[in-house]
């Protein structure tokens, strides 16, 4: 009887404790659900049940954050950013990942801990002489402007991942690939690249991830609200003056976190190897 | 695959020459990322350093030397020192309890339960979603009138509407919800470190520790915190530098206020060097948080090397 009420109360405390992380965790979501969906007249009304519907819920903020304000046009803004930094980081990060891998020795060990730790050199260091660098190339106020900085933490982050990868990669693949005629460059292109399409494809999620989630240098270089990218876009154009559209803001909020959320749940066990495998090699 | 079989004919060009030197072509793989890095990372650090001794403003971009001048003026300021002791306040206290529940979470996540892959699914979102979206949820959350807590509280019978607390308007609970906010970021990704470093911990060390005797702290202390101290570490040195150097929860949730009492060293220098532009004063403000990115730095350095070992 003992050993069943222990039993009992343990499991109950461990569920307990789940349940306690997972609304920890989950709630700000929920939140931006209910309030997206809510009317004004329950959503402003403090005597109503906030967690629930009082009225029934309303599409209308999302109607209004399509028709009324540019959010569709935020939405592209990122995807152009997103994949031209992406274009940009595989082109310079794939060849270091595995130059350092591969190719560099000793030296390049020092070279990867290097590019690495540039990675920590944080944008609120930074944005002060990148501003003026921007505007000097004419390119203030512009979201060209995000798709050449971005690059300047997503290849540190980058070549690291892949690094981890390639080194994790048997060598002799490439190896006979050599003793059967291809060159060096040619074994990197006709071995290495399409067996890495998994390492790859992870370095392209997290990439594309990072340029959604940036936000202070997008804040400083871009003003005119229709070049922001959708997470700048957000908090700083459905808020005019003292008046917050708080419901078209959740909307906003949710659309542009859902795919990310997805991303890293998909991603996240290849980018926990990629990551503990440049540390561990 | 086909090239595999048929030797490729090889033309004996300079070109090709090149292409299979191992140490040639490793350089020249190297060079777009090195020549980006240095470019956008190296020169505009060391324009920062220049500005924070220069006389630089937006409305006046001259390169005149003043020495150390605008360091005196940032340090002799008193909001300086309170924005200094509060980024450090921030920064440790939201690590230390991102830490503390990311252990937490990472031990109830390592216990098969059915909807496992659900629950962590739940878990990693915080550390995933573009923080300058999570922050407005949360401010709703914190509203002076509409606060979902406040609700909650009145509707326990906690607190009456006219006694509620003013979450972002008071200095020390405003203080405390940006803290809460910051971990709330951070302890996923704990999560993810311990897991990777816990799981890798092989299965034979625990079991002959379990057989020599050692119970459930022991085994927990002694021989896997230990052995997963280095990625832990390297973890703790991501969480440190993001949060010391971070302005985006402050600038979205509080604005600094009220009255200062949340204005961090990012925040400050971003007020500083770009809204007032007065570049010079808010380099002098940003550099500020080179001594202790160094040391992280320092620190960093030596848990690598000593994992390699």
């Amino acid at each position: 009887m003992q050993r069943i009420v222990t039993l009992v109360a343990g499991r109950t405390l461990f569920w307990l404790a789940i349940a306690f992380f997972v609304i920890v965790c989950a709630f700000p979501f929920y939140w931006m659900v209910i309030v997206s969906l809510k009317e004004n007249s329950d959503l402003y009304n403090v005597t109503n049940i906030p967690f629930w519907f009082t009225e029934p819920p309303t599409l209308e903020h999302f109607r209004y954050l399509f028709e009324q304000t540019l959010f569709g046009r935020w939405l592209l803004n990122s995807l152009i950013i997103g994949v031209c930094v992406t274009a940009i980081t595989l082109v310079t990060a794939v060849p270091a990942g595995y130059s350092l891998a591969r190719m560099t020795g000793r030296a390049g060990e020092t070279l990867g801990i290097g590019i690495f730790l540039t990675y920590l050199v944080p944008p609120s260091l930074l944005f002060l002489p990148l501003s003026r660098i921007v505007a000097d190339l004419g390119l203030q106020n512009s979201m060209w402007s995000l798709v050449l900085v971005y690059p300047t933490f997503t290849i540190p982050f980058s070549t690291w991942l892949l690094m981890g990868f390639f080194k994790a990669m048997p060598p002799e693949i490439e190896e006979a690939a050599i003793v059967d005629g291809c060159s060096l460059f040619g074994a990197f292109v006709r071995m290495t690249i399409p067996l890495s399409v998994p390492a790859i494809l992870t370095a392209v999620i997290f990439t594309f991830t990072l340029t959604l989630q940036e936000f202070v240098y997008a804040l400083t270089f871009v003003s005119s609200s229709a070049q922001k990218p959708v997470t700048l876009g957000v908090v700083t154009d459905l808020i005019r003056g003292d008046v917050f559209y708080w419901g078209e803001l959740m909307g906003g909020a949710l659309i542009a976190s859902v795919p990310v959320g997805i991303a890293y749940n998909i991603f996240l066990d290849r980018f926990i190897a990629g990551i503990t495998g440049g540390a561990v090699k | 695959m086909v090239s595999i079989a048929e030797p490729i004919a090889k033309p004996a060009s300079r070109f090709r020459f090149i292409l299979d030197r191992r140490d040639v072509l490793g350089a020249i793989f190297m060079a777009p990322a090195i020549l980006y890095v240095l470019l956008l990372v190296g020169l505009p650090f060391l324009l920062a350093m220049y500005y924070s001794v220069s006389a630089y403003t937006l409305y006046n971009p001259t390169w005149r030397f003043v020495g150390l001048a605008n360091f005196v003026d940032v340090v002799n300021n008193p909001t300086f020192l309170r924005t200094l002791g509060n980024t450090f306040l921030f920064t440790f206290a939201s690590n230390f309890l991102g830490l503390v529940m990311g252990k937490f979470g990472a031990f109830l996540l390592l216990q098969p339960f059915p909807g496992r892959k659900i629950v962590r699914a739940l878990v990693i979102l915080p550390w995933a979603v573009p923080i300058a979206l999570a922050t407005i949820a949360w401010e709703w959350i914190f509203d002076s009138l509409y606060s979902v807590v406040n609700w909650t509280l009145i509707a326990l019978g906690i607190v009456t509407r006219p006694e509620a607390p003013n979450w972002l308007g008071t200095p020390e609970l405003a203080m405390l919800c940006i803290i809460i906010i910051n971990a709330w970021r951070f302890f996923p990704f704990a999560i993810v470190i311990f897991l990777a470093g816990i799981t890798a911990v092989p299965q034979d060390i625990i079991d002959a520790a379990t057989v020599d005797g050692a119970g459930f702290w022991r085994r927990n202390y002694q021989i896997i915190v230990p052995m997963i101290l280095p990625i832990v570490a390297i973890g703790l040195i991501f969480g440190i530098v993001f949060t010391f150097t971070d302005l985006s929860i402050v600038f979205l949730l509080t604005n600094g206020g009220p009255a200062g009492a949340t204005s961090v060293l990012g925040f400050q220098g971003f007020q500083v060097g770009i809204a007032s532009g007065d570049v010079a004063h808010g380099a002098a403000i940003s550099l500020f948080m080179l001594p202790v990115l160094l040391i992280v730095v320092i620190a960093m350095l030596r848990f690598i090397r000593r994992r390699e070992i």
